[in-house]
């Protein structure tokens, strides 16, 4: 069965795979990843990595050590295998678990003031700043200095240029 | 004996903080003089009571007085030395009282090193900071004592977290604290200008050294806790966004907008209302991270044991002091002036601008941190925000900032024209695009790594050109012209290798026994065998991996997995071999039940990953030394000679 | 010459108070979260259909386990392990509240048989491990007191993730129709007992 498309991190990981994959092939000294199918191994570890673990609850799945973790890898690899979307292995999870299993909250309407917020507290700092500017801008304009006072000032302040 | 002693101490130190924090401040508005000089030797008396009773505190661990609950609960006979000296700070009390000690030692600072600023003035910041020490000490007082009494006295005691008996934990929390106290001063700075009504330019040249001081010993603790993360716990990464650490990531951020906010105050005198904001948020920001840590509310590896009553203390103090100080921000700051006319092609401009990024950036975390608190108060679940969202929300609003680093350095705070100000910097910015796409390219395209690299080769010139440029001509240059440019490059420096590391490391989850060899690029790992060794306090199992590359044995690497005496949990004891280029990293996981013996181990290899600690020290030295400015000894210098006149 | 000072307008003066606003909005939130535990996960399976599954039961010869033989009646299920230290603590409580034969208490045996317990080198098959797990279970049940009509074996853990299981024990009450109606994660007690899980089932018996 050929692989579903996938991303993976970075092309030299996929060069360094393939080396692991072809020198298994021969010596049997090579070291295996814990799941046989490199492809799988590496959509897990995608999808796993922005998941939580549930028991430690400040690790990512794929790198918390402990036994519902490992179970839950393999329930993931297994979804893999059969074939399952990204979408549908988060949906999975998310069905026995709820949304704290996802480390990258859902857009919906309960997480828009999340992911919209930042850009709207930019346009909101930005706006204050123009109102802030526009104010000094109208308040401070009549301190500008005429011409000639502004040539008076170069003469002091550039004495180099008289001997 | 001792630790009774230092109980008293404590207590007569918290009549000492309200003494400090009342009587000078009331002296102030009342130009009584004799009220206003009591701040000093207050300042002093306290240090010296708070620190007595820290010492009793660090005796009774040396000599593993376990009558003392908080040192049976932190220590233990097996504990080496080294760490018993920071099994002070491993518990709630125990660190709380650090933080205490730290804010005597910068409270005594002020008081030494305040010369030249008018008497008054003094006595309102030292009276702001002991109004801070005594809400601590009433905090420790009442609901944290380390010197609480426990009987029966257990022979042994339970032992510190094996997770923090680490170097980097010996240093980690003091370097922190003294950043995260620090900012106390700029906020008591910011609170006397406001009480004083007298926000003008000496007060924002006062104000500077001391945050530049503040906010490089916070650089340095975040990095130290970023490595010890990497060091020590065994998951490969350095930041999780995990509440804690955005806890300290926060004042920084409002701490690097307040130095270069305080700048232009200084030199334009404008921005005041906003510069003000700006310290009154950074030390805010620091206690709503003591608040966070201690009092249970969010869902974080670092939380200290946590209790309701502690919680409420913290938040109640928390409200007062925030409260307070931004009541008396609304009531003053409408009436400060504004400043001159704003240039907009000038450093001015380019500051204001980044201000405005970073604390958009501090909202974006703030928001990304409380949002689960948010929405499980509003009773709609339970969700999770971690690194994906960060990540995604903060590293687009950095390029900004790092673009206008470079365009900032070289205005000038008077009027350029666009031509003269860009100009010099397209074959910089050409050279910074090309480099990016070259690097890219060579090792696997990316834009993350072309944008990252582009990003840091864009500073890195765009700060030495000036720098060379002023090098060139004569006269002789102040250390403190270098303090700017070692911390940006230093940024740069970290940009590089959090771009390079993140965009080409290389990870293998195995199966392997004994014999086996993993390869990642051009390094060979072979597992040698797995052995039993003992510790002081622990027992563990050690790898040793053999790393060769091209044939070459390059290192040798034992990855430990310990089980401590006192604690059923395993610690993973990674094991890394460290050079500028790249960093091996090995952790060893479980034994696997199976014929063939395996075990499950984690082999990394992160290109240039030192980068990120070597750029974190240069911003540390870059901000200690920009403060060696002549400007702000020379005032100190010409007060000294002279008589010391009150003010 | 005078001076004129410049200062801040009245929109101004408003903007100024935005922090504060901020800020004490920020203090509601803080002290709500102050009641709140913000490790407890709420089961998204509440008011769900219980998940079927079919699995051997601790008695040989009983045949196989399924949630729809529950159907019509209200019954209760509790996921617990004999390594797990908080199920001892619960288990008097579950004892003495199963001797009221109020509804069927079905336990869940939770991978039992852990890692360790295997022998090294050598990964146990299915047969034995359902064997060393039958065994160690009614051994602690005989001595601990059995408050189950009859417990389901789980060994590994397949079943406990389909109910969203993530630390022993957690217990379920399911209603007449197969669904989910309450979950609690960690230990039952008495007060517990009273104030949610009694009310519950009378209700849920009304209908």
């Amino acid at each position: 069965m050929t692989p579903p498309r996938f991303r993976l991190w970075g092309h030299r990981a996929l060069l360094a795979l393939v080396l692991a994959l072809i020198a298994n092939l021969g010596a049997a000294k090579e070291a295996v990843q814990v799941g046989e199918e490199p492809w799988v191994e590496a959509r897990m570890l995608h999808l796993s990595e922005e998941l939580r673990c549930l028991v430690c609850q400040n690790e990512t799945l794929a790198s918390s050590r402990a036994e519902l973790a490992n179970d839950l890898r393999s329930e993931v690899r297994g979804l893999v295998k059969a074939g399952k979307t990204d979408t549908e292995i988060k949906d999975y999870l998310v069905a026995r678990y709820g949304d704290f299993v996802l480390y990258r909250p859902e857009v919906k309407p309960v997480t828009w003031l999340l992911w919209f917020g930042p850009f709207a507290v930019l346009l909101g700092a930005i706006a204050m700043g123009w109102f802030y500017v526009r104010e000094r801008q109208k308040q401070t304009g009549h301190t500008a200095l005429s011409e000639a006072q502004r040539a008076r000032a170069d003469h002091v302040l550039n004495p180099t240029d008289h001997p | 004996m001792i630790v009774e002693l230092g109980h008293y101490a404590l207590i007569l130190a918290l009549m000492v903080a309200v003494l400090q924090g009342v009587l000078p401040l009331i002296g102030a508005s009342t130009r009584n003089w004799h009220w206003q000089s009591l701040a000093r030797p207050a300042a002093i008396i306290q240090f010296v009571l708070v620190s007595l009773a820290y010492a009793a505190l660090t005796y009774a661990f040396q000599e593993n007085d376990f009558s003392v609950r908080y040192v049976a609960e932190n220590s233990n006979t097996r504990l080496p030395t080294m760490y018993r000296f920071a099994a002070v700070w491993g518990g709630h009390e125990g660190s709380l009282l650090l933080w205490v000690e730290i804010l005597a030692v910068w409270t005594v600072s002020v008081a030494i090193f305040s010369r030249q600023m008018p008497l008054a003035m003094v006595a309102r910041v030292i009276s702001v900071l002991g109004l801070i020490s005594t809400g601590f000490l009433l905090f420790v007082l009442a609901t944290s004592n380390p010197f609480e009494r426990l009987f029966p006295v257990p022979l042994e005691g339970k032992d510190l977290n094996p997770l923090l008996q680490d170097p980097g934990l010996v240093i980690h929390p003091p370097m922190l604290y003294m950043g995260y106290v620090g900012f106390s001063v700029a906020f008591a700075f910011a609170i006397a200008a406001l009480l004083a009504g007298r926000l003008d330019v000496a007060w924002a040249r006062w104000s500077r050294p001391w945050t530049l001081v503040a906010w490089a010993f916070l650089t340095f603790g975040i990095g130290l806790g970023s490595w010890w993360a990497y060091t020590e716990l065994g998951w490969g990464g350095w930041w999780f966004w995990d509440p804690v650490e955005n806890a300290s990531l926060m004042p920084w951020l409002v701490g690097t907008a307040l130095i270069h906010s305080l700048m232009v105050t200084e030199k334009r005198g404008s921005f005041k209302a906003w510069t003000v904001l700006l310290a009154i948020s950074a030390f805010s920001l620091s206690l709503l991270g003591t608040f966070l840590v201690r009092s249970g509310v969010l869902n974080s590896v670092h939380a200290f044991a946590t209790d309701p009553t502690r919680g409420v203390f913290i938040l109640i103090f928390l409200a007062l002091v925030v409260g307070c100080s931004l009541t008396l921000f609304a009531w003053r700051a409408g009436s400060v002036s504004l400043g001159t006319k704003m240039i907009w092609i000038s450093r001015e401009s380019v500051l204001l601008s980044n201000s405005v990024l970073l604390v958009v950036a501090t909202a974006a975390v703030l928001l990304g941190t409380l949002y689960p608190l948010v929405i499980d108060a509003l009773n709609m679940g339970k969700l999770s925000v971690g690194p994906p969202y960060f990540n995604t929300v903060f590293v687009p609003l950095m390029v900004p900032v790092l673009f206008l680093m470079v365009l900032g350095v070289r205005a000038r705070w008077r009027e350029s024209t666009l031509q003269e100000w860009l100009h010099p910097l397209r074959r910089i910015g050409v050279a910074s695009l090309l480099g990016g796409g070259v690097v890219a390219l060579y090792f696997g395209w990316s834009w993350g790594v072309a944008a990252g690299m582009a990003l840091g080769i864009w500073v890195i010139l765009g700060t030495l050109e000036p720098a060379v440029e002023r090098l060139r001509k004569p006269g002789k240059i102040p250390l403190s012209f270098f303090g700017m440019h070692c911390a940006h490059l230093g940024i740069a420096v970290m940009v590089i290798g959090v771009t390079l590391s993140k965009g080409y490391e290389v990870e293998k989850d195995v199966r392997i026994a004994a014999g086996d060899t993993v390869t990642l690029g051009d390094y060979s790992f072979e597992l040698q065998r797995v052995t039993e060794v003992t510790g002081p306090n622990y027992v563990a199992k050690r790898a040793e991996v053999l790393v060769k590359r091209n044939g070459d044995t390059v290192a040798n690497l034992f990855p430990e997995k310990r089980r401590y005496v006192s604690t059923a949990m395993p610690m993973t004891e990674a094991a890394i071999d460290t050079n500028l280029w790249r960093d091996l990293y090995v952790s060893l996981g479980e034994p696997l039940n199976n014929p063939a013996q395996e075990w499950s181990m984690r082999f990394y290899l992160k290109p240039f990953l030192l980068w990120i600690w070597l750029g974190v020290l240069m911003m540390v030295f870059g901000g200690l030394l920009a403060v060696t400015d002549k400007r702000y000894r020379r005032a100190v210098e010409s007060r000294l000679a002279g008589a010391g006149v009150p003010a | 010459m005078r001076v004129r000072v410049c200062r801040h307008s009245a929109t101004m003066r408003k903007i100024i108070l935005i922090p504060l606003g901020l800020f004490v909005v920020l203090l509601v939130f803080l002290a709500i979260g102050l009641k709140r535990d913000p490790r407890e996960i709420p089961s998204p399976l509440v008011n769900r259909p219980a998940p079927a599954f079919s699995l051997q039961t601790l008695q040989s010869g009983q045949g196989l386990f399924s949630p729809d033989s529950m159907r019509g009646k209200v019954w209760m299920l509790n996921v617990w392990a004999t390594w797990c230290a908080a199920c001892q603590q619960e288990h008097p409580v579950l004892v003495a509240f199963a001797r009221e034969g109020l509804v069927p208490l079905v336990g869940l045996s939770y991978k039992e048989v852990q890692a360790s317990d295997e022998p090294a080198g050598k990964p146990m098959n299915p047969e034995d491990k359902l064997a060393m797990a039958r065994q160690r279970s009614l051994t602690w049940l005989r001595v601990k007191g059995d408050p189950y009509s009859l417990v389901a074996m789980d060994l590994d853990g397949r079943v406990g993730i389909d109910y969203g299981v993530y630390g022993v024990p957690e217990t379920y009450v399911i209603d007449k129709n197969g669904v989910i109606r309450y979950k609690q994660i960690g230990a039952v007690t008495p007060a517990l007992l009273e104030e949610k899980i009694r009310p519950l089932i009378q209700e849920l018996n009304r209908s």
